[in-house]
């Protein structure tokens, strides 16, 4: 396992793409629309909150995680199913699980770090506060879960290794609205919001605001995401091909 | 006794029968020899013992493991070389070995060098050519110290000299005490390298034995073809116990018999003071030995 865990990083850094696409273009996002004034003064709709503060990262946080989960690993994955390394590796004594394992462990690692340099530049370009909440990394790992999760039964169902990222990105886009990424949540129409307070993404992102600026995060959110992460996760379990 | 057994082995997928019935057996140290023209069944029985699929009827005994329900044993003394089996391309040759022996528990120890890829050590698995290729896959499924070693097309999609590299390599493994199981559907290949070999057709053993063995099933006859120096009675061939049959084509003749044919011939023209030219000796080969036995060429 830790052998799997060096080469396999290996491999992640020698394809720098995935890496510079995952951090680059929402921290590229982030500072470019913070600059935009309208969302660098305090807004009263957001009780005196700048956009840039909160809502902002959290959007950039997501997308950089849905990348992660819905391009990098379900990219991955099919194409070592492909090449056939999965089903040579389940003829040695290690378990081709323990690739999974490694595959979600990095691809969780690369979200991470995502994450961090996303606050960095919040706290040294914009001077925002930190998220406050104790419960904020809690809900980050949770989200990520059900993220991954979607992400391998992607993997999983997927026909080819070409079109694991094609259908990644087709699923990233919806999530990634109903999140609220381009019309905030509070202006959807009653419909799409029940929609959205569905979509895994969408209380996630809730739940993240909530717990960054030190409030309990909503058990319902809660609830949703972690269903998430069962259903998916389960789904991903039993429709995963080796070969 | 036999390291592996293979009795009555049947696998289907779906309505389409890959094996029928499949039974042989191998013995410590031996390159045995699964020959059969694609899609005869020769993958499928592989995989199944290397415990990849399992079978729809039939038991598969390796050193009295069963691949099925006793795979971690399985893995140990197994070494698989897949068909279409890649690794990821960036992947470095020295990283693929030591990635595969820690799977095993194992040290890569000297077998860059056995395989012959010291040089390319710090290559990307992409770039390597398709012999490089193959040996370092060959490395791969022998970095676990297997019992066993099964190697599938392994020469397919090489160039006449990397196919001998490859044939010298897999030689010295076998005397180094792996045993091996080799697929394929090229001839010389079996020839020259298997000790025995199953011939498959369509699902089923239609015959095991020796390459020699097996050419000697449909050596019943020789034929001797030679240009005489000049005219001769043809009773003096006609007359040998070892001759039955003789022909005329053009300039040349071509006598048809058993046993000692050659020697018989040549003994018989001498004393008739006939000098044979171009003499040629026409003996089955394997080729042959395969079409008798499945009624089909192969390659």
């Amino acid at each position: 396992m830790k052998q799997i865990l060096i080469t396999e990083t290996k491999l992640h850094l020698r394809e720098p793409w995935s890496i510079l696409f995952t951090l680059g273009l929402p921290l590229t996002l982030l500072v470019a629309l913070g600059h935009i004034p309208d969302l660098s003064k305090p807004d009263p709709n957001l009780g005196g909150e700048r956009f840039v503060d909160v809502q902002l990262p959290v959007s950039m946080m997501l997308l950089a995680l849905c990348t992660v989960a819905f391009n990098v690993l379900p990219g991955v994955l099919a194409t070592y199913r492909k090449q056939g390394v999965l089903r040579r590796m389940s003829t040695t004594p290690a378990s081709p699980a323990a690739m999974l394992t490694v595959q979600l462990l990095i691809n969780t690692a690369l979200g991470a770090v995502a994450v961090v340099v996303l606050l960095a530049a919040g706290r040294l370009v914009f001077g925002s506060a930190l998220p406050s909440g104790v419960a904020f990394v809690p809900v980050l790992l949770l989200g990520t879960a059900a993220l991954m999760a979607i992400g391998l039964l992607i993997a999983a169902v997927a026909p080819s290794a070409k079109s694991a990222p094609l259908i990644g990105t087709a699923v990233m886009f919806p999530l990634l609205f109903m999140a609220g990424m381009w019309i905030p949540r509070d202006v959807m129409p009653a419909a799409l919001k029940t929609i959205s307070d569905y979509s895994v993404a969408g209380p996630f992102v809730q739940a993240l605001r909530d717990t960054w600026s030190g409030q309990p995060p909503q058990l319902a959110h809660l609830a949703v995401v972690a269903l998430g992460v069962l259903l998916f996760g389960g789904l991903a379990v039993r429709l995963f091909r080796w070969e | 006794m036999a390291l592996i057994e293979v009795t009555k082995l049947h696998k289907r997928y779906g309505d389409h029968v890959a094996v029928d019935d499949v039974s042989f057996s191998v013995a410590e140290g031996e390159i045995f020899g699964v020959l059969g023209p694609n899609g005869a069944g020769k993958t499928t029985t592989v995989e199944c013992l290397s415990g990849l699929r399992s079978p729809d009827g039939g038991t598969i005994r390796i050193a009295g493991f069963d691949p099925l329900t006793e795979r971690r044993e399985i893995r140990r003394i197994l070494g698989v070389q897949l068909q279409s089996s890649e690794l990821p391309e960036k992947i470095k040759v020295w990283e693929a070995l030591e990635l595969f022996a820690s799977f095993y528990g194992e040290r890569p120890g000297d077998l860059l060098d056995r395989v012959g890829l010291t040089a390319k050590r710090e290559a990307y698995f992409g770039k390597l050519s398709g012999g490089q290729k193959q040996r370092l896959s060959i490395a791969l499924a022998l970095v676990g110290r297997p019992r066993v070693a099964i190697l599938d097309e392994l020469t397919t999609g090489l160039d006449p000299a990397a196919r001998r590299e490859t044939w010298d390599l897999i030689r010295e493994v076998r005397d180094s005490g792996v045993t091996i199981v080799l697929v394929t559907h090229f001839m010389e290949e079996a020839e020259r390298l298997c000790d025995r070999l199953a011939v498959i057709d369509a699902g089923r053993v239609v015959a095991v034995d020796s390459p020699v063995g097996l050419i000697d099933r449909v050596n019943g006859e020789q034929r001797l073809r030679f240009r005489p120096s000049g005219p001769f009675d043809e009773s003096v061939l006609r007359g040998l116990p070892e001759v039955t049959g003789l022909a005329r084509d053009g300039a040349q003749i071509a006598v048809t018999g058993t046993g000692n044919l050659p020697h018989a011939v040549t003994l018989a023209l001498a004393s008739a003071g006939i000098v044979p030219t171009d003499l040629r000796i026409e003996q089955a080969t394997l080729d042959d030995a395969f079409l008798a036995l499945t009624g089909k060429k192969l390659a």
